[in-house]
């Protein structure tokens, strides 16, 4: 059952690093987090990793495995061979600040130029009435749990730090189609994406959909939707007016 | 040091600590949130079934005075009964405002918010979000806080000059001026560097102590700080004897025990069943319940879908109970393979209803454990979950004793009783998150002059030592073994002369505690991050124990080998654990709660209470009732 397994990890800080060798036991069951926590407790005290939940619902322990992003809780060792050595280094896309530890603040501050959720300003609490057909569509996107990989893999900005300013990024791209589809939502969304959030950078290679542990939709169901309507906005913008006057009377 | 000036600092930033703190910074009030994980990352996104409130949305017969009794059953009657009674009244508004911030729940099919059936609830009463419920609260109410910022961006352009996150910041020790409270003290985990908060009014929103327990559905976060904090700073806590293992845990693989399988399992119509194939729950209905819960399969079945004629499954018994019955039938060696019991759902409803339903437990049963519960049954048993005990706090602003403290959410002692139920515990988060943040934001205003900051040089010495000795202990060592010896000594059944036994473990643990070595550099270093967290751990493991030893009875989640019956002489007394003055050890004294207000009692019949309540309180009931 238990064997000993070759592990590669990225370790450092303040800028400088290098990939170190180690070999710890592995037992059945176990996840790539498993056994970094093993490797704290009994040779590494100060390795430092992010996590909390342990079950794939919180999006701390995001990592990439051999070169992949990953959730370390959701890795199970037993996708790998047990003479592989397995590496595991830190999300490429933001600063390191130590071992697998990397400075995410960037996401923070996309977060925050996102305009919130705008209803109706006669809607008291309690009076909102949806059905459940209307809010599956945005309910998708809130299952989000934000470990950021499909910020991390998208190309616009993994190798191209000159992009960060003028791209919010996948994320922020299903954040701005869930409130563009919340059905009590008044705000303009799909201009601003693509004037402010740099939605027309995307070139749709479903680099984020693919890694995107909850499984969501992101290129197919918020990104592509959002850029054809954009289009059809700027060719047409009485098809613009009518949608929002439509919203309104919902 | 870097030094910052709050009216009101929030220490956590689950969903009692960001409602606590979007109440403090709307009405005006500088508001720090300091948390030790990413903002968005709290335990709260791990809650999965759903909010309680009375909306009468599914069922129009519930209402606040249901909830109310529910609760207080659920809790064995040693909840306080103003915090049942105010959690009931107050938690439909708050689900409410969270869909006025962007909260999109279930629907019900006339466009409501759909609710749930859920154990020891009598209506369907849980707002939910298929079993992800946590994070649409956790998320909606971070993303209140980006809205609030936002504004103030406009208004004074500076996002964060009202309210700002904290984030990976752990803090160490609240700092007083004389009685009162001023300020906290603690360290950013990516630098180490310290950081101090001058603030006349501290909020306590940490949530609980699972940490020190080997099988747990709790994160790392979870180790008791406020807690600690909160008896280091001189205040009390309340109930700690009381520790909810939720029924359900994943018993396999190792490394997954302990992780939560919601209890909408059950709700949606999951059963769980021995090795034998047999529904053991019908024979564990305790007396109390016997009414009100199923006694033959076929009633149970036809509830799910007549709910006015029949009654409920007993899978639905509250969770103490449930948790109890799973323990016996695996001690009788009717368990699981993997030494837990049968949870299915596959038999009861079509794949694609389940995953609809339950798609957090869908995937998390296929990714890490190799199962499709659409087709085979799941292996489960109990987990530590919930401690029902925390800081003694005044049930309409969340005072503590201390002035300027103030406690919210799981971190807070009183509310659940000896039990709480599920639901109630994300409801609790808004309903008393927005009262302590609105406490906190009234004494602010009630203070003539700001209080004065002291204790700093201790603070710092404290916390830098575990960096400062070499070749000490393992701090990951004397948190295992301390994990070990709640798990097994003070875990679901107690006795005696094990508690006993834990509690000369735990102070052989104490000083080893002070003698931990950290290697490394200051830079985000879990060895010391753990090293500084054992403090709490292990002065809430003693009070947990002390109290286990000292209530003499069996009641919700605390269970007595020795003394197996409840006793309605307990039922009124507390115990109240304070620190020593060093901080060093703990004491423990008992308290007489106060008797129900007559309109509250009155909601309950005699019969019901004479289960309960001793023969003087039921004349008080007699003497109550008479005079309405």
């Amino acid at each position: 059952m238990g064997y000993k397994a070759k592990f590669r990890i990225w370790r450092g800080e303040g800028g400088e690093g290098r990939l170190e060798d180690f070999t710890v036991e592995v037992n059945e069951g176990e996840v790539v987090l498993d056994v970094i926590h093993r490797l704290q407790a009994t040779q590494t005290p100060d390795l430092a990793v992010r996590w909390n939940c342990k079950a794939g619902k919180c999006g701390s322990c995001s990592m990439e495995i051999n070169g992949k992003p990953r959730l370390g809780c959701m890795t199970r060792m037993s996708t790998f061979d047990e003479d592989e050595t397995i590496t595991v280094t830190p999300l490429r896309t933001f600063p390191v600040i130590k071992d697998l530890v990397t400075d995410v603040s960037f996401n923070y501050e996309k977060a925050r130029e996102v305009p919130s959720f705008t209803p109706p300003a006669d809607v008291a609490p309690g009076e909102y009435r949806m059905q459940q057909v209307d809010v599956e569509r945005s309910q998708e996107f809130r299952k989000c749990i934000e470990c950021f990989m499909c910020q991390n893999v998208c190309h616009v900005i993994r190798d191209h730090e000159e992009n960060k300013p003028a791209f919010s990024g996948p994320r922020y791209f299903i954040r701005i189609a869930e409130l563009d589809m919340h059905p009590y939502d008044v705000a303009e969304r799909k201009e601003s994406a693509q004037d402010e959030h740099g939605l027309g950078y995307c070139n749709i290679t479903k680099c984020c959909t693919e890694v995107c542990p909850e499984h969501i939709k992101i290129t197919d169901n918020a990104i592509i939707p959002m850029k054809e309507r954009v289009v059809d906005r700027k060719y047409d913008p009485l098809v613009w007016l009518g949608s929002k006057i439509f919203k309104r009377q919902r | 040091m870097e030094r910052h000036e709050y009216d009101v600092v929030v220490i956590g930033a689950g969903g009692a600590g960001l409602r606590a703190a979007i109440e403090a910074r709307q009405q005006g009030k500088r508001t720090a949130i300091v948390c030790k994980s990413l903002f968005g990352k709290a335990h709260t996104v791990m809650a999965e079934g759903g909010a309680a409130a009375a909306m009468g949305n599914v069922n129009s017969s519930d209402n606040w005075m249901v909830h109310f009794r529910d609760t207080m059953r659920g809790g064995k009657f040693l909840n306080n009964w103003r915090m049942a009674e105010v959690h009931a009244k107050e938690a439909p508004d708050r689900v409410w405002e969270l869909e006025a911030w962007g909260a999109l729940f279930d629907r019900t099919k006339d466009g409501k918010i759909s609710q749930r059936n859920f154990g020891g609830h009598e209506y369907p009463r849980l707002a939910h979000v298929g079993d992800r419920t946590g994070l649409e609260l956790i998320r909606t109410l971070q993303q209140r806080v980006v809205a609030l910022q936002q504004e103030d961006e406009k208004l004074h352009g500076d996002p964060e000059a009202y309210i700002k996150v904290f984030a990976e910041c752990t803090v160490t020790r609240l700092l007083k001026d004389g009685d009162a409270i001023s300020g906290a003290f603690g360290y950013w985990r990516e630098t180490g560097d310290f950081i101090v908060f001058d603030a006349p009014a501290v909020v306590l929103a940490t949530g609980g102590i699972g940490k020190s327990y080997v099988v747990t559905s709790n994160s790392w976060e979870y180790t008791g700080d406020g807690h600690a904090l909160a008896l280091l700073a001189g205040a009390k806590l309340i109930n700690m004897e009381f520790i909810q293992f939720h029924p359900t845990g994943m018993v396999w693989p190792p490394s997954v025990r302990g992780i939560l399988v919601t209890e909408s399992v059950r709700g949606d119509g999951g059963v769980l069943r021995n090795s034998e194939g047999r529904r053991f729950m019908f024979d564990y209905i305790p007396e109390v319940f016997k009414d009100k819960y199923a006694t033959t399969e076929e009633e149970a079945d036809r509830w799910y879908d007549d709910q006015a004629n029949n009654r409920r499954p007993p899978e639905l018994l509250p969770r103490d109970e449930v948790a109890r019955a799973i323990n016996a039938e695996v001690k009788a060696g009717r368990g699981s393979p993997q030494g837990g019991v049968f949870l299915d759902v596959s038999t009861r409803l079509p794949a694609a209803e389940i995953i609809r339903r339950l798609p957090s437990m869908h995937h998390q049963f296929k990714e890490l454990a190799d199962v499709d519960i659409t087709k085979e049954p799941m292996q489960v048993g109990p987990t530590c979950h919930y401690i029902m005990g925390g800081v003694e706090v005044d049930a309409d602003t969340g005072a503590a004793s201390v002035p300027g403290l103030f406690a919210a959410g799981e971190v807070s002692g009183g509310m659940h009783g000896s039990n709480r139920l599920g639901g109630n515990s994300l409801s609790d988060l808004l309903v008393f998150g927005r009262r302590a943040g609105a406490g906190a934001a009234a004494y602010v205003d009630g203070l003539a002059k700001r209080p004065a900051v002291t204790g700093l040089d201790e603070a710092k010495a404290e916390a830098l030592a575990p960096l400062e000795r070499s070749g000490g202990e393992n701090p990951y060592e004397v948190h295992h073994e301390l994990q070990r010896t709640m798990n097994d000594l003070v875990g679901i059944i107690r006795k005696s002369e094990e508690i006993s036994e834990a509690l000369q473990v735990i102070e052989k643990l104490k000083e080893r505690a002070k003698n931990c070595a950290s290697s490394g550099s200051r830079i985000y270093n879990p060895g010391w991050h753990l090293a500084l967290d054992l403090r709490n751990m292990l002065l809430v493991s003693e009070c947990v124990a002390k109290a286990a030893l000292l209530r003499e009875e069996s009641r919700g989640g605390h269970t007595r080998d020795d003394y197996p019956g409840m006793s309605a002489e307990w039922r009124r007394r507390l115990l109240v654990c304070a620190a020593s003055q060093d901080g060093d050890s703990i004491s423990v004294e008992e308290k007489i709660q106060p008797s129900m207000r007559g309109d509250l009692i009155g909601l309950f019949e005699r019969s019901e209470l004479e289960k309960y309540l001793t023969e003087d309180e039921l004349a008080e009931y007699d003497a109550a009732v008479k005079e309405s």
